[in-house]
């Protein structure tokens, strides 16, 4: 009965923007089918891009790994379907930079069937050669960050794990993705976790839910196996709780200190949809060749969840979902952290979370006034970092302070300065701009 | 008496103090070149850091330990390096003026943008966004970045959002080549005038459906100059400037006026085979 009126655990600061999930949240996710061309482009995570396996004019099966990783910091690529590989030459990606990609032809008719490897049994396999599997099978953070989950849960020598973190929170307004991979693979989640826990030698499991997906929760505790310490925590509905940073504050009471890693807290935290993936993937010996998004916006007619085959052109997903003709914007990823593409060309990669489409009327950039030091974002501010400083010194241009004085670098960029802002500054843009002239800067010899 | 106590205290205090300053003085004493502070007042006082050094006074220093020639500050002209020349009795040294120069000739008139940039009008805010609204991801935005940074006023954004470079006024101090996102500046003596302005690693006429003025990799360039002078690297022409290379030739059977010849007074001249370039206002913008 109190159920209500009982306080979720959070984190300090944070905002509430809107979670415009209802639309998508209830759709089950649906198959997308193959585009006429796919582009899978050889870097789509942090680190060296993979190296092509294949030749041009090759035939490859759904499945097949095309690009081997090259080096630690590295995953392997597999063909998204059954076809051709025409090509391998630049292609736009996300990043702006034109890249290396295999463009693959998918053959007609070619079957949703996906051919077994060499299984990765979590009864018999190490800790190492769970790694290395995770690796081959090229699964990198689903979450949007696309960094390598190998290297992620590879424990430095010095450092314990007691705790490993599940992070479905999805704080992210507008992507449901997370929601619905906990409703309709929960086996797969509890199998990942098997892997996981093994990988980490950690002690026990919480699965972090945000409170808006109370269902998920109900259905996550119903569905737990006997064997594995795992508990399912609800905490409060907040931006960014999703944040590792921010979900073992909320869960734990740690802080992980500036410039480290949840390992320094002892801790490790997973993408839910990464652990699903893990789960799904390795008993088979399989490698990631598709994954779970959201397509949604106000400017999309048939709005959903879809296992999209990676590769799949953004044009001819958003072409199939019943894209508005009067469509003036579409971002990559939510509407906090996302951003705005200047292109339709660009495939849909591993750390593809969601495209959502505006119109014109909803995206119209508001008008700037100057800073009164109201504080507002000072309270928004996630990191307890001085985000109204920060926009005056980057306004002056003053790069370098903002990172030696005002741990600029330690901003992730949630976006909740420039949300609260009631003079409408774009702090966040001028944030992401100065961090990228600082790394520019330290990068030059 | 307690009056006497007083003065005599701090009489005695005073002469202690005064004694320890006077050894001070003598025995930690700097002995400083005179002639830094003179050289000092005939530099441009510019602190531009162009010479490789943090400011105006330790280039002075280097100047008066023999270190650097005084040629080597490139915001000063010929008459200010004999001036210090003279005063110290040393020799002017190498006076190669260095000077930015831009490797993108794709202005609104002939470049496409894929899409309408309406975020921070700053090009480091733009390159941050996927790359910007160009179609070329190699080429300049445009927003003036560069333009801003610079101390010296040498570098104008032109009617088609492309900056100039002054150069008499530059004086190859860098920031524009920190600045630039797409890092299209560099630093060259201001006798290399064959110039690859372009950037754009693709190859064939597909590239030019983005930007008039790219670099098909044609080679007619690497095949027209002296031998060795031009070589293709990354579907790029690339001059090696340490042979000889005050030559129009390879400019001229440019189909697209990718490569130049850098003139300070007209600036960038395209060769004479290379397509027309009729359009003064912007392109439209490419519907995507």
């Amino acid at each position: 009965m109190f159920s209500a009126l009982r306080q979720h655990r959070s984190f300090a600061h944070g905002i509430h923007p809107p979670e415009a999930k209802d639309d998508t949240r209830d759709l089950p996710i649906r198959q997308f089918p193959f585009a006429p061309v796919m582009i899978v482009p050889l870097q789509q995570h942090i680190g060296k891009p993979a190296l092509p396996v294949v030749r041009e004019g090759q035939e490859v099966e759904r499945g097949q790994c095309i690009a081997e990783p090259d080096g630690f910091l590295s995953v392997a690529m597999h063909a998204p379907a059954s076809g051709l590989v025409q090509r391998i030459a630049l292609a736009p990606g996300i990043s702006g930079r034109m890249a290396p990609a295999i463009y693959l032809k998918p053959f007609p008719g070619s079957s949703q069937e996906v051919s077994d490897g060499t299984p990765c049994d979590v009864a018999t396999a190490s800790a190492e050669e769970i790694l290395l599997a995770i690796q081959q099978a090229g699964i990198v953070g689903l979450g949007g960050a696309a960094f390598p989950t190998h290297v992620k849960l590879k424990v430095p020598a010095d450092k314990t794990i007691d705790t490993l973190i599940i992070n479905g929170v999805e704080c992210e307004p507008y992507l449901t993705t997370d929601h619905r991979v906990m409703l309709e693979q929960q086996a797969d989640i509890f199998t990942g976790i098997r892997y996981l826990l093994k990988v980490t030698g950690a002690a026990r499991c919480i699965i972090g839910v945000e409170a808006n997906k109370l269902d998920v929760a109900d259905a996550l505790r119903a569905g737990l196996p006997g064997d594995l310490p795992v508990t399912v925590e609800v905490v409060a509905v907040k931006y960014p709780q999703g944040a590792e940073k921010m979900l073992i504050r909320a869960l734990l009471g740690r802080e992980v200190p500036s410039g480290g890693l949840p390992s320094d807290v002892s801790v490790v935290t997973v993408n839910v949809a990464t652990t699903a993936e893990i789960g799904r993937l390795l008993p088979h010996g399989r490698g990631i060749q598709e994954r779970v998004i959201t397509i949604g916006g106000p400017a999309i007619s048939k709005k959903g969840n879809y296992r999209i085959p990676i590769g799949t052109p953004l044009r001819f997903a958003l072409e199939y979902a019943g894209m508005a003709a009067s469509t003036s914007r579409v971002f990559l990823g939510g509407p906090m952290m996302g951003q705005a593409l200047p292109s339709l060309d660009i495939p849909i990669t591993k750390g593809t979370s969601g495209f959502i489409a505006f119109t014109e009327s909803q995206t119209r950039a508001p008008v700037e006034y100057p800073c009164i030091h109201c504080a507002y974002c000072v309270d928004a501010c996630p990191l307890f970092l001085n985000p109204s400083q920060l926009g005056l010194l980057a306004r002056a241009g003053q790069v370098e302070r903002m990172a030696d004085e005002f741990h600029l670098l330690d901003c992730f960029e949630c976006g909740s300065c420039s949300y609260v802002c009631p003079a409408h500054i774009p702090l966040v843009q001028r944030f992401r701009a100065a961090k990228g002239l600082v790394r520019k800067r330290r990068a030059a010899p | 008496m307690v009056v006497l106590t007083a003065v005599l205290t701090i009489g005695g205090l005073t002469f202690l103090l005064a004694s320890a300053l006077i050894i001070a003085n003598r025995k930690l004493y700097v002995e400083e070149d005179l002639r830094i502070d003179v050289v000092e007042e005939m530099l441009p006082h510019a602190n531009c850091g162009a010479c490789g050094y943090p400011g105006c006074r330790p280039f002075a220093e280097a100047v008066v330990a023999g270190i650097v020639a005084p040629g080597k500050c490139s915001v000063s002209n010929a008459q200010g390096h004999e001036a210090i020349a003279d005063y110290l009795g040393i020799a002017v040294g190498e006076q190669t003026r260095i000077v930015a120069r831009l490797a993108c000739a794709g202005g609104t008139n002939v470049a496409r943008n894929r899409a309408h940039y309406s975020g921070e009008p700053s090009c480091i805010a733009a390159a941050q966004v996927a790359g910007g609204g160009k179609a070329c991801t190699w080429g300049c935005l445009g927003h003036g970045d560069c333009e801003r940074v610079c101390d010296f006023d040498a570098i104008h954004m032109n009617s088609h959002d492309l900056p100039v470079v002054d150069s008499a006024r530059c004086t190859g101090c860098g920031d524009c080549v920190d600045i630039c996102p797409k890092d299209l500046f560099s630093l060259h003596p201001e006798d290399h005038r064959l110039w690859v302005a372009c950037r754009n690693l693709e190859h064939g006429d597909a590239v030019l459906a983005g930007c008039a003025v790219a670099c098909t990799a044609c080679e007619r360039c690497a095949v027209d100059a002296p031998a060795g002078l031009i070589q293709m690297r990354d579907n790029l022409p690339v001059v090696d400037y340490s042979r000889p290379h005050a030559t129009r030739v390879p400019i001229e059977r440019c189909p697209t006026g990718a490569i130049v010849w850098v003139d300070d007074s007209v600036g960038m001249i395209r060769g004479a085979a290379s397509k027309k370039i009729l359009r003064h206002g912007a392109l439209p913008e490419a519907a995507s």
